[in-house]
């Protein structure tokens, strides 16, 4: 580390720069990624808007991407993929806030250690996996028997899986949010007499409130931008429904489609791609910046 | 203190304190009911996997090529893929990612510049991964002209899993206490001696154990290498810079997605595969922190 002519020599201060702007180069790569892919998604949808006008993709109500007459309304997608995550979000939120106040609350330490790792064991089933299940046990062995007439896609069947694969992430952090509330709280509330429940009621719900809401908006933007688990329960089938037995299409699957099927660049298919990518993008990106807003704004500072 | 009770709930006395200990009870029985639902969930998911995949799983399996006649069909080129793919993105990466996350760490002052940085990073973990994909088509396959090879998607991947590296790295470099760079400074180390010298050791189990979940990860992903032109039928091992190769999760959708009872089972022996080697990393993880962190202890 010291060279051997000067006792005080130090590293030339150029090398250290050069490490400094490598170092700098690659944090910047981050943004770097974050322009192109907007660049990317810009530039291909507003070739699509030329062909296809901004309104008509936003208020049309048919989107027929392969069959003839071709029709680019988008509200189908949008509304089976609100549809699908609203579902999901139905089933994650209470099992995921349960599971998260217990953990955080009334778990004891080895029960913790336990459960934790079984969280992330099913935070990290690869989403294909899950799909498979939706396809072979949620459609024909569950949904089946308890639903009568219900086909083997159904907005149902990806409601459940998406479902399980964001319950993780809303117990996890709001499990993190809870355990945040500083102990004073809750001691000043058994002071007075609360019990247990009253003060996870009272006290250290009201308390976390941020950082559960938080959870659940990007709980809300896993589930949207969900996209293998979705193609195998939900199907191919855009239609403007609100019947959760149907199936649909959401934007995830629609982009899949496109991409399985032999569709040539510089097809109104192959920009239509792109612009359902764009229009994904902009609302996970709502969503997250909702949930980093809603962190910001109603933190507690102790 | 913002903790309040919003107008209108005035909270009202309850005397009766069985009524309110039975309320607790209550509300704790529904949190086990909760938690008892998830990890019934997980062990119906295993046991569907394993009682359909494992007998199926044999040698004729992970050393054959998948074939229209179930009963000859395999997962090597798949296997292969994967693996490959996985040694690519780490390789990809790593340096990258490490660099990144001591730039921002060690060097970045709190400047306007440095919080974008890592605002940025913050948000690029939540973009939907199929949008990464999207990005890998424009650029490595057309943009680059990789076209539909093994090196584009393993591009595609690393930058998905960068940012998900780049906070496990920083997670470890923040760990390491103050008082070790102090000590290397006094003794008149610069700053890039400080980090090579002393802090990148201290934080090397924390950034290996990062990249190997990362690997986790990135064997997972199926969405993206759909769009990046990962092929659902291939017989022949890879090739990384020629087209055509397939990894095991699009080799799972393309025999989940037929209905025959045989392509289930085969759909559920590769999960049985991907699942495997999703546990040998994780464990490897584990042994590596439990190894190296040994004779770290502050």
């Amino acid at each position: 580390m010291t060279t051997a002519s000067a006792p005080f020599a130090r590293r030339t201060p150029v090398r250290e720069r050069l490490v400094e702007a490598f170092l700098l180069l690659s944090a910047a790569i981050g943004v770097l990624t974050t322009v192109g892919i907007v660049v990317v998604l810009l530039i291909e949808a507003i070739e699509f808007f030329r062909l296809v006008p901004l309104v008509d993709y936003v208020t049309g109500t048919v989107w027929s991407a392969s069959i003839k007459p071709f029709r680019f309304g988008a509200l189908p997608l949008v509304t089976g993929t609100l549809l699908v995550a609203g579902l999901a979000l139905t089933i994650a939120i209470p099992l995921g806030l349960a599971s998260g106040i217990y953990l955080a609350e009334y778990a004891s330490p080895r029960v913790r250690m336990v459960l934790k790792p079984v969280l992330e064991l099913i935070a990290g089933i690869p989403t294909v996996v899950l799909g498979f299940f939706a396809i072979n046990f949620v459609s024909p062995v569950l949904l089946k028997s308890l639903v009568p007439g219900i086909g083997g896609f159904s907005v149902l069947a990806g409601g459940i899986v998406v479902g399980i694969l964001v319950t993780p992430l809303i117990a996890s952090l709001s499990e993190d949010a809870l355990r945040a509330v500083p102990r004073s709280l809750r001691e000043g509330a058994v002071a007075m007499g609360a019990t247990k429940f009253e003060v996870v009621r009272r006290i250290v719900f009201p308390a976390a409130l941020s950082g559960i809401m938080a959870s659940i908006i990007l709980a809300m933007s896993r589930a949207v931008g969900e996209t293998m688990a979705v193609v195998l329960a939900v199907g191919a089938n855009p239609q403007l429904t609100v019947d959760v037995r149907e199936s649909v299409q959401t934007m995830t699957a629609f982009i899949v489609q496109i991409s399985l099927g032999d569709t040539p660049a510089g097809s109104i298919q192959f920009k239509a791609l792109f612009a359902v990518g764009a229009t994904l993008f902009l609302m996970t990106l709502a969503l997250n910046l909702l949930s980093d807003r809603v962190v910001a704004r109603f933190r507690n500072r102790y | 203190m913002a903790v309040h009770v919003a107008p209108g709930t005035a909270v009202r006395f309850e005397p009766n304190l069985m009524r309110r200990k039975l309320a607790g009870t209550i509300f704790l029985g529904l949190c086990l009911l909760a938690v008892g639902a998830l990890l019934l969930t997980l062990l119906v998911l295993l046991w569907d996997i394993l009682s359909r995949g494992l007998p199926w799983l044999d040698a004729q399996f992970l050393t054959g090529a998948p074939s229209r006649r179930t009963e000859r069909a395999g997962v090597l080129p798949a296997l292969v893929g994967t693996i490959e793919i996985a040694v690519l993105v780490a390789l990809i990466t790593f340096p990258v990612g490490v660099a990144a996350a001591i730039y921002l760490e060690e060097y970045a002052k709190d400047s306007r510049l440095n919080r974008l940085l890592r605002t940025n990073i913050a948000n690029l973990a939540g973009v939907p991964s199929i949008v990464y994909g999207i990005f890998g088509l424009a650029l490595f396959v057309r943009g680059l002209g990789l076209g539909s090879t093994l090196i584009a998607g393993a591009l595609t991947l690393s930058l998905l899993i960068l940012p998900v590296l780049i906070i496990a790295s920083m997670e470890a470099l923040r760990a390491v206490p103050r008082a070790q760079r102090e000590a290397a400074f006094a003794l008149g180390a610069s700053r890039w001696q400080v980090v090579r010298g002393s802090v990148l050791p201290a934080a090397a189990p924390g950034i290996l154990t990062g990249i190997i979940l990362a690997m986790a990860r990135a064997i997972g992903e199926t969405a993206p290498l759909i769009l990046v032109g990962a092929v659902t039928f291939v017989t022949f091992l890879p090739n990384p810079v020629a087209s055509g190769y397939t990894v095991l999760p699009i080799q799972i959708f393309q025999w989940a997605g037929d209905p025959r009872s045989d392509f289930q089972s085969l759909a559920a022996a590769a999960i049985t595969v991907l699942l495997v080697l999703m546990v040998v990393l994780n464990a490897l993880a584990i042994l590596i922190r439990a190894r190296l962190s040994r004779h770290l202890a502050w």
